[in-house]
């Protein structure tokens, strides 16, 4: 530990000291993604390095290459300076690399003493390595303060001390470098705070620690130096102490091609939806809305801007008639069921809320499906589509092929399976359905996600079209530049909450960068 | 009813529950990994006729024994390669395994024996014999215990003593030894075993192997203890009783044991009407006891009495996520 | 993406399985000293050579056709229905019980209310496995199977117990009356010069299994229930999304499914044995597993796949009856499909696809 003139928080090697961990020029492709360019980092021991970035922008395969799940096309790893090949998870532990996954991998009827030992038994008998476990686990909590009663099963924790059992398990199999992949995600604030003391502890007593996360509060509290992903690309390493939560929003969301949607200013009319006290538990029980009040106006584009993770997906699947709430929603002044019996997708339809969902590829789409058969998706029970039993086919056929040469699908094709489309076309198919069924409201989810430039242009277009024909609009996007270029009024998401609302033309990049991140302005 | 009756309802109980305790141990080691199977029934038929044929052929049940668990093994291996190699369906494979056990033996039969798909009936060395305890003879003229040793313990093949020491050595070998920790972790949570450095492939491979060997002691046990040669689906449904008691079990080796008994008693039962006539003072088909254990295990299925809980990871081919 | 064309994934995947399996089976002949050219040769005079041998191949088609349309219909929606079996065998009691207990006076009213009474219990004893599956989460494969044993028993129950002529010793019900006895395709064809065997079994129901077959392609690619079928099949998300009821699904492609098994009775009941027997569905629910897998789940896929499978049934008899070779070589050649078009599809296929991107590559 060296001193410095930041405060004292900043650990600094002595000059000479190997880096705990170096990566040199790893890239990995899947297909034609490439998801990983060209990536060099340097972690010194004794350090939490942050590495922050959207979803998608590579961080979980820069890490899984680094715990041996995939082989990386290019580049090399060494470990304390040393050239290290990690082809398996088994070669990770050797180098000493603990990881602790988002989604964790613990057995759930286990004891946390049999999910510890898992893998790295003493001989052939349970009673000897459960007892030795059982030892090194109390020398362990003491060291680090990890208090887990080692005979409790899994299932019966709460997922706090769930990751302490990840964090004990890999301390177990001395691991000097530990991973941590978005370890708040799951967590209360609470239970996030306790999370990085133990973290500091864990730097104290000599860990290298990286953490990887989208929450820019936590790169700012916790690490010493921070990686910025975007996109497969490594664009910036900076010291945590020299920049700001501004710097990284700015640095994480990028400056891509700017954005210039041509647009009137907005002439909000009536109020179309009407959101009062919505609260959303998922299965664990956990709040993910936690009473949002929001409104959006006829001939208004309100943008839900937001940190993926931040119950905007929630919101989304409620008003879309897939996911149980509690609270008030009013279309058009009119209640909706948010539980009965027309609590789902095709009652919601036929209030006039159309929706394009976020993850088109789970569920806007059929994937192998026909892009026609896709096309009445949702709205196969209307009466222009149906008649008795029969699906008018012929008809949907002609429409299919009407919508997808106005919204310039390519290849023209109705008969064409979904999956065979590029991602921007398949967007096109699933905005064609919603917006031509001429909706009060739309719900707009990522609508450029994986999208190539020259559809993003021609969906916002379209959006904003929607808007100037009077309806309301509900546009959720993580990306902020799109949310600003698009919107009219924004609102941003934080932690279940609504931290806040600005007219677009009255705010900026940082001002709102600052809200996600959780900070009242 | 009186003693010697119970005894030996009890003793054909245990005779006819053995190879359904087999089975069912075999199952518990296969879905307690991850791998559903309900090919137990094609592997104990093929077993059945292999041992059969085999000690025919040689004249040594012994023999005969190793064949049979041979053959269950092969079919083990083919399940292995669909599901967990090739990441296939785990249950249409087993219904393949299922029928191609059905044709084959029958095939094999008729061409080796020419006696319309049956083995040569089995005598001397070529089949397990009844084991005589020791003192059984001295001590069957005790009241009570006497003839429960004698007629009930005493006197059974040696492979039913092999399946009731299965069911301690099972549930060993699961709880207390790091292959069988292991073996459950892949059937809850195969990422849990693959982040820890172990490998998935290899634990199922094993799992189903073993449950390969046991499904062949079973079918040995059918055609060269319970009964002397192999005839055309001797099987009779064994394998799916068997997989019925594992539900019933909880996929716990001790409830098998219990569970597997029950059934073999419903199967006793069946075969003396006059009994159960004498205690409830009624007439019940035998085709309906037949029946019980299926309804009893899909009242368990429905959740209604004790939900049963499969490994949590079974009937889905592991496939590494990001 | 797509790796493969469609005619690959329709025509080339089934037909490597089919030769795959078919080298198997002849491995397998040559194996017990029999030869395989021969053993065709045999299978095809039997069962293509006459219009008797026709005739069979046909009855034979007839329930399969049925059975792998049950499957079919179950697949698409995702479930795996293995309890065919047992739904044919409930089918065929309610079959039964329309023709004894109503005085037909013709035997087209016979049979109308014949298939409504087998579909009826057919599409009952796939209700409960299905209900369990949509409330309960009860996997649909064990229970379906726990109900073909218990279909079984109750089958034999009723027949010894309850349905029995007295001083008849087979467990077996009483001759239907000779109203509700179906034309045979010999009646059919006759009026219309065409000479068909007289003695075998082929009857009306072929038609009406042609029909079943016809509806269930309009119901699954023209109407919206067919679609929800299939939507909820591919992916359950999507079907959430899109207003689809997981539990409504789940409850009418079982029906339906268990409903066509049921509708099997027409044929092997009603037709050809007019009376209710113990063992009369001979395995043709499971059949149905590999008529569907080979068929890809497509009715007219089924219907080429069961008439195949009604060649190997009737050749599989003549064998039987010319060689040393039993009938179980159909149960090995069903086997060996159900294994290589299902559980080692990938097998198949991931060489397959290796092989096209290949080709695309270079061509690129």
């Amino acid at each position: 530990m060296g001193t410095d003139d930041t405060g004292g928080r900043q650990a600094t090697a002595a000059p000479g000291t190997a880096p705990a961990i170096e990566l040199k020029g790893i890239s990995k492709a899947f297909g034609p993604v490439q998801a990983n360019k060209d990536i060099s980092i340097r972690v010194m021991p004794g350090t939490i390095h942050g590495i922050i970035g959207e979803n998608g922008a590579g961080k979980s395969t820069l890490m899984s290459i680094l715990y041996g799940f995939y082989k990386a096309d290019a580049g090399e790893v060494f470990i304390a300076g040393k050239r290290t090949d990690i082809p398996d998870s088994q070669a990770a532990i050797a180098a000493g690399i603990g990881m602790v996954f988002q989604h964790f991998k613990l057995v759930e009827n286990f004891t946390v003493l049999e999910n510890i030992i898992l893998g790295a038994e003493d001989g052939g008998l349970l009673r000897p390595s459960l007892a030795k476990a059982r030892k090194s686990l109390l020398e362990l909590e003491h060291e680090y303060g990890l208090n887990v009663d080692p005979d409790a099963v899994i299932q019966d924790l709460g997922v706090g001390m769930q990751q302490r059992v990840e964090i004990l398990k890999a301390l177990y199999r001395q691991a000097d470098i530990l991973i941590l992949d978005e370890p708040t995600g799951v967590l209360t604030p609470a239970e996030a705070d306790q999370l990085f003391r133990i973290l500091d502890r864990l730097r104290t007593e000599g860990k290298t620690i990286i953490l990887i996360t989208h929450k820019l509060r936590e790169v700012m509290e916790a690490t010493d130096t921070v990686s910025v992903m975007r996109r497969g690309e490594m664009t910036a390493t900076v010291k945590t102490s020299e920049t700001s939560p501004a710097e990284l929003a700015e640095l994480m969301v990028g400056r891509k091609v700017l954005l210039r949607v041509d647009k009137t200013p907005a002439t909000p009319g009536p109020v179309v939806l009407d959101i009062k006290g919505l609260r959303v538990r998922d299965e664990s029980g956990v709040e993910r809305l936690k009473g949002i009040d929001l409104q959006v106006r006829a001939g208004e584009i309100l943008g839900l801007a937001g940190v993926a993770g931040n119950g905007q997906s929630e919101l989304l699947e409620v008003l879309g008639g897939y996911a149980e709430a509690t609270g008030e929603i009013h279309i058009n002044g009119q209640p909706l069921d948010l539980a009965g019996k027309d609590a789902h997708g095709r009652a919601r339809r036929a209030r006039g809320i159309a929706h394009v969902p976020e993850d088109r590829q789970r569920e806007g789409l059929i994937m192998d499906f026909s892009a026609w058969e896709n096309t009445a998706f949702g709205y196969h029970r209307d009466p222009g589509y149906q008649s008795g039993l029969l699906l008018n086919n012929a008809r949907i056929r002609t429409e299919t092929e009407e919508k997808m040469a106005r919204f310039d699908v390519r290849p023209p094709n109705p008969a064409l399976a979904a999956k065979n489309f590029s991602g921007g076309n398949q967007q096109k198919i699933v905005l064609a359905r919603e917006i031509e069924r001429d909706p009060d409201l739309l719900l707009v989810g990522q609508p450029t996600r994986g999208v190539d430039i020259g559809a993003i242009e021609f969906i916002h277009q379209q959006i904003v079209a929607l808007r100037d024909k009077g309806k309301a609009v509900l546009l959720v996007s993580v990306e902020l530049e799109e949310i600003l270029a698009l919107a009219d009024r924004v609102a941003v998401m934080f932690d279940g909450t609504i931290m806040g609302e600005r007219l677009s033309a009255q705010t900026d990049e940082k001002e709102l960068g600052l809200l996600m991140a959780g900070v009242a302005a | 009813m009186d003693f010697l009756t119970l005894i030996q309802l009890l003793d054909s109980t245990v005779r006819l529950a053995t190879p359904l305790l087999l089975a069912c141990l075999a199952g518990l080691f296969s879905e307690r990994a991850g791998i559903f199977d309900i090919g137990l029934e094609g592997k104990m038929l093929a077993a059945a006729f292999f041992s059969a044929a085999i000690a025919a052929l040689t004249g040594s049940v012994w023999v005969g024994l190793a064949a049979g668990i041979a053959a269950s093994m092969v079919f083990s291996l083919l399940h292995g390669l669909a599901s967990i190699t090739f990441r296939g369906n785990q249950l249409i494979s087993g219904v393949a395994i299922n029928f191609l056990a059905a044709g084959l033996t029958v095939l094999i039969a008729q061409d080796w024996f020419s006696q319309g798909g049956r083995t040569p009936s089995l005598m001397g060395g070529a089949r397990f014999g009844p084991i005589t305890l020791p003192f059984a003879d001295a001590l069957s003229g005790v009241p009570v215990l006497g003839p429960i040793y004698a007629e009930l313990i005493s006197g059974h093949s040696i492979l039913v003593y092999l399946a009731f020491a299965c069911v301690p050595l099972t549930w060993w070998v699961l709880f207390r030894t790091r292959f069988g920790l292991r073996l459950r972790a892949v059937g809850e949570n195969p990422a849990a075993v693959d982040t820890a450095g172990v490998s998935v492939v290899g634990l199922r491979y094993a799992a189903v192997l073993i449950c390969g060997v046991l499904c062949g002691i079973a079918g040995a046990y059918l055609s060269t203890a319970l009964q002397a040669g192999f005839v055309k689906d001797m099987s009779a449904g064994r394998g799916f009783i068997a997989l019925a008691a594992l539900i019933f079990a909880k996929w716990r080796p001790w409830y098998a044991l219990y569970a597997t008994l029950l059934f073999g008693l419903f199967g006793a039962l069946e075969t003396r009407p006059d009994v159960i006539e004498a205690l409830l003072g009624l007439k019940i088909q035998g085709a309906l006891l037949g029946a019980l254990p299926y309804v009893m295990t899909v009242i368990i299925l429905a959740g209604f009495v004790g939900k049963a809980i499969p490994p949590r990871a079974g009937g889905q081919p592991y496939v590494k996520e990001r | 993406m797509d790796v493969m064309p469609k005619w690959a994934e329709v025509a080339l995947v089934p037909l490597i399985s089919l030769i795959l399996a078919a080298v198997l089976s002849a491995l397998v002949i040559l194996a017990i000293g029999e030869d395989p050219l021969e053993a065709v040769n045999l299978m095809v005079t039997g069962a293509l050579g006459s219009t008797y041998g026709w005739g069979y191949t046909l009855y034979y088609a007839t329930n399969f056709l049925f059975t792998g349309l049950a499957v079919s219909v179950a697949f698409h929606a995702g479930l795996f229905n293995i309890g065919g079996e047992g739904q044919a065998m409930l089918g065929g009691l309610g079959v039964a019980l329309a023709c004894l207990l109503i005085p037909w006076p013709h035997w087209s009213l016979a049979l109308l209310g014949a298939s409504l009474a087998g579909a009826l219990f057919g599409a009952a004893w796939a209700a409960i496995p299905a209900f369990l599956q949509a409330k309960r989460g009860s996997h649909i494969v064990i229970t379906t199977i726990m109900f073909n044993f218990i279909g079984a028993a109750v089958l034999n129950y009723v027949l010894v117990n309850l349905m029995r002529p007295a001083g008849q010793m087979d467990p077996a019900t009483a001759r239907f009356p000779d109203t509700t006895n179906l034309p045979t395709l010999h009646d059919i064809l006759a009026p219309l010069g065409i000479a068909f065997s007289k003695s075998a079994p082929a009857n009306v129901t072929f038609l009406i299994a042609l029909l079943a077959c016809v509806l269930v392609w309009f119901l699954l690619w023209r109407t919206w229930l067919g679609y929800e079928i299939r939507s909820y099949g591919k992916s359950e998300p999507a079907a959430r999304y899109g207003g689809i009821s997981p539990v409504a699904i789940t409850m009418i492609a079982m029906l339906i499914s268990g409903g066509l098994a049921g509708l099997m009775a027409i044929n092997n009941v009603m037709g050809e044995a007019e009376r209710l027997v113990l063992n009369a569905v001979e395995g043709a629910g499971f059949i149905g597993i590999a008529v569907a897998l080979m068929g890809r789940s497509h009715p007219f896929g089924v219907l080429l796949a069961a008439i195949l499978f009604g060649f190997l049934y009737q050749g599989g008899a003549e064998l039987a009856l010319w060689t040393s070779i039993p009938r179980e070589l159909i149960v090995v050649i069903q086997a060996l499909v159900i294994l290589f078009t299902g559980a080692l599809d990938n097998m198949v296929r991931m060489p397959l696809e290796r092989l096209f991107l290949m080709l695309r590559r270079s061509r690129a």
